[in-house]
């Protein structure tokens, strides 16, 4: 293996690895905040970790700079984009996940 | 086919495969903004997938239809997120 392959190869499957974490927390946590919590930060970063990958192996190219813009797009607008839906969804009242023990 | 391309092909089936989790999310999601953030995260599955097989096939023009996808992705989470609420600004 060249050092390039195994560097995509580390790469891609830290993105990978972050996307199937925020998939399981879209889908197995309780409320509208947690499931953001969960989807904007694990999917930034798989995102970032996986278009580095792709950047990597376009090598020196023209193409590897769009991906990097894309890239540096993608880690401003991701949670830009969460924190103006659950700041919409904190103006419509919807109530945050408690346990029982704390409402006391 | 070499290893990179196995391995781009196979990272782009899994972000398919998480982005089949998110639509169980749409479909069920109790409230409009669950259904909001399960979009916007398929959606930058869908751009991470065109980046993906754009390496993978060596197609570079798809590049410009994934930073296309992104900026329209991102302009649905702040409309929506704007005119579902009574009140001037968002951020």
């Amino acid at each position: 293996m060249e050092i390039q392959e195994i560097v995509v190869l580390l790469l891609a499957a830290g993105g990978v690895f972050f996307a199937i974490v925020a998939a399981i927390g879209l889908v197995r946590l309780p409320d509208v905040y947690t499931r953001t919590h969960s989807a904007s930060k694990s999917e930034t970063f798989g995102a970032v970790l996986t278009l580095t990958a792709v950047a990597i192996t376009f090598g020196w190219d023209l193409s590897s700079l769009k991906t990097v813009l894309l890239l540096v797009f993608m880690f401003l607008t991701n949670p830009t984009a969460a924190h103006a839906i659950v700041r919409a969804a904190a103006d419509q009242d919807i109530e945050p996940w408690t346990t029982e023990d704390e409402e006391s | 086919m070499t290893l990179i391309t196995d391995i781009l092909f196979g990272a782009a089936a899994v972000f398919v495969t998480a982005s089949l989790i998110a639509v169980y999310r749409i479909l069920r999601g109790p409230t409009m903004p669950d259904r909001v953030i399960a979009i916007n995260v398929l959606g930058s599955n869908v751009v991470i997938v065109i980046a993906l097989l754009a390496a993978a096939i060596g197609e570079p023009g798809a590049l410009d239809i994934a930073l296309v996808y992104a900026l329209l992705n991102f302009l649905l989470s702040i409309t929506i997120s704007k005119f579902t609420v009574d009140r001037g600004e968002v951020l």
